[in-house]
């Protein structure tokens, strides 16, 4: 009788936890939509921000965002799967091991705002890379490389050890058994990993403020060589994001809809990352059905 | 003295012992294996059999904290030495293990995948390996149709026999099979066995089984393991119908194991 009710209230508030927990997600993206998604028109998206007139829009915080997302995921992809392969496949268990695996944790809870001060002092100031859109993607890479490192690792382990034994039982050699069975197999679960950090890094301010920049040039989108200062493709010039454009209209911003600009860059920032979410959930399960599906 | 000439030895191994950790698995095994014959190795659960069949194709390395002392010679060569190349030795000794392992692909690139990684690219060359090996398993008449099906989608006989083709299309010298029929139905099993009947005109088998029938029924030697010790090692006729030892007697009896 007695092991009855407990068991009831257990149930009873670990479901209201869970469902605390909806409860807040909903409410928290309902908010933000609700504020936000009446400003975002095509205008909005289309438009570059102004800093003292009404009708500013987002077009270049919105292509800084993609840029430094993709040129960070080239920066951050290889090592990461790289040193994922290395800690699941090639480490020995020893100190050494021990050690690196304690330098990916440490990386991946270093506060952000640290990792932007340091790539200040290193990269904007010592290389003299300046404000730049390098600098903010090599800060990043600090960042999420621990997370491609882990993801990586767990995906290759999360492979059964028949496979492997299959490969080395036909006398293939460990890398080949790595390309061409491990990483096809792990490929879901990588893919979905990296799909969520971007997710991540998409969203990230405070590892950019000091290192990417406050400001950008009035990019022209009609001049592509990576070398013009005002190119969309210069890595050298500097690059303010979403997540930051929202962090400086709030706080440094004249112009009188400045609450409009940030709500609907909020609403539109929660949208993509929403987006990258369920696509990454989406894409990992429809790859796995797909792999095992026909090829 | 001249007729024992005739019959080739594929393997021989003397005073091998093998620790994991600190745990001895295998005790001082003096053994020979011979060419083109069945070898079973029976023996009760824990008694190292399977240890012992991983030592020929080096793939209890893949096993950490191992220690390893005495020989084994394959065609002659000490394995254990350091310069021997191991992924040439699994590409000569097959496996097959006690559950399929597919890989998660289509039937036809299980099995082309090893002469693949071999440096087989010439398409033709490839189906011709793929038809021959799918032969040789009995399995081609059942996926001759539907080769680029997922092989996991095949029953649990039909995967160990591909496992058994995929080690085939590397044209293998000898192929060690771990337990190979204890997860399939008896109709499955007698297939497998079968299999074994004719491919030892071409290989030299050794199988692992705890299946004292299964044991009489395909080998031509036995080995009967206890504790990490080989008891005795005969023909199997002989060792069944009169065993040395008295472990053996009481083990291939039923009274324990």
């Amino acid at each position: 009788m007695k092991s009855q009710i407990t068991n009831r209230m257990a149930t009873v508030l670990i479901s209201v936890c869970a469902g605390l927990m909806a409860l807040i997600m909903i409410a928290l993206v309902g908010y933000i939509f609700y504020q936000g998604l009446g400003h975002v028109t095509w205008h909005f998206l289309t438009t570059v921000a102004s800093t003292f007139q009404v009708g500013g829009g987002i077009k270049d915080q919105l292509w800084n965002s993609f840029y430094l997302l993709i040129v960070t995921m080239i920066f951050t992809t290889p090592l990461g799967i790289a040193g994922g392969i290395y800690l699941s496949e090639y480490a020995k268990p020893n100190r050494v091991t021990g050690f690196i695996r304690s330098c990916v944790e440490v990386l991946a809870s270093l506060p952000s705002i640290v990792v932007g001060l340091f790539g200040m002092l290193v990269f904007v100031n010592t290389f003299h890379w300046g404000y730049s859109i390098l600098s903010g993607a090599v800060a990043l890479t600090i960042f999420n490389l621990p997370v491609i490192v882990r993801v990586t690792e767990d995906a290759l382990r999360s492979v059964p050890v028949a496979l492997k034994e299959a490969s080395f039982g036909l006398g293939v050699g460990q890398w080949y058994t790595i390309k061409n069975v491990l990483l096809p197999a792990a490929f879901p679960g990588i893919l979905t990993g990296i799909i969520l950090s971007a997710g991540r890094v998409f969203g990230e301010s405070a590892a950019l403020l000091f290192t990417a920049g406050l400001t950008s040039p009035d990019l022209d989108f009609k001049n592509w060589s990576p070398f013009a200062f005002d190119s969309p493709l210069n890595p050298l010039r500097s690059a303010e994001t979403l997540s930051v454009h929202i962090y400086s209209v709030n706080t440094v911003a004249i112009v009188k809809d400045a609450p409009q600009v940030a709500a609907a860059s909020a609403a539109v920032l929660a949208l993509f990352v929403l987006i990258f979410n369920l696509s990454a959930r989406g894409l990992g399960a429809w790859i796995q059905k797909r792999m095992s599906g026909k090829s | 003295m001249q007729t024992l000439v005739d019959v080739k030895e594929v393997y021989s191994t003397e005073g091998l012992s093998l620790w994991y950790d600190k745990k001895q698995a295998l005790k001082d095994v003096n053994v020979s294996i011979f060419e083109k014959q069945v070898t079973a190795i029976i023996g009760p659960s824990g008694c190292g059999k399977s240890t012992f069949l991983k030592t020929l194709n080096r793939m209890v390395e893949l096993e950490p904290k191992i220690t390893i002392k005495g020989r084994i010679s394959y065609r002659g060569n000490n394995l254990y030495d350091k310069h021997y190349p191991v992924e040439q030795l699994r590409h000569r000794v097959g496996m097959v293990f006690q559950k399929a392992n597919p890989f998660p692909k289509s039937i036809y690139n299980n099995i082309a995948f090893g002469p693949r990684l071999r440096g087989i690219k010439n398409k033709q060359l490839l189906n011709e390996i793929v038809e021959r090996s799918l032969k040789q398993a009995a399995l081609w008449d059942e996926v001759r149709d539907k080769l680029n099906q997922d092989a996991n989608r095949l029953s649990g006989g039909q995967q160990q026999r591909l496992c058994l083709a995929r080690c085939l299309a590397v044209d293998p010298d000898v192929i060690l099979m771990d337990e190979p029929t204890s997860a399939l139905d008896p109709i499955a099993t007698a297939k497998v066995e079968e299999l074994v009947h004719q491919l030892k005109q071409q290989y030299s088998i050794i199988i692992v089984t705890h299946n004292m029938e299964q044991a009489k029924r395909v080998s031509d030697q036995t080995a009967f393991f206890l504790n990490g010790e080989l008891i005795e090692q005969r023909k199997t006729s002989e060792l069944f119908a009169k065993p040395f030892h008295k472990e053996t007697a009481d083990y291939i009896s039923g009274r324990f194991g």
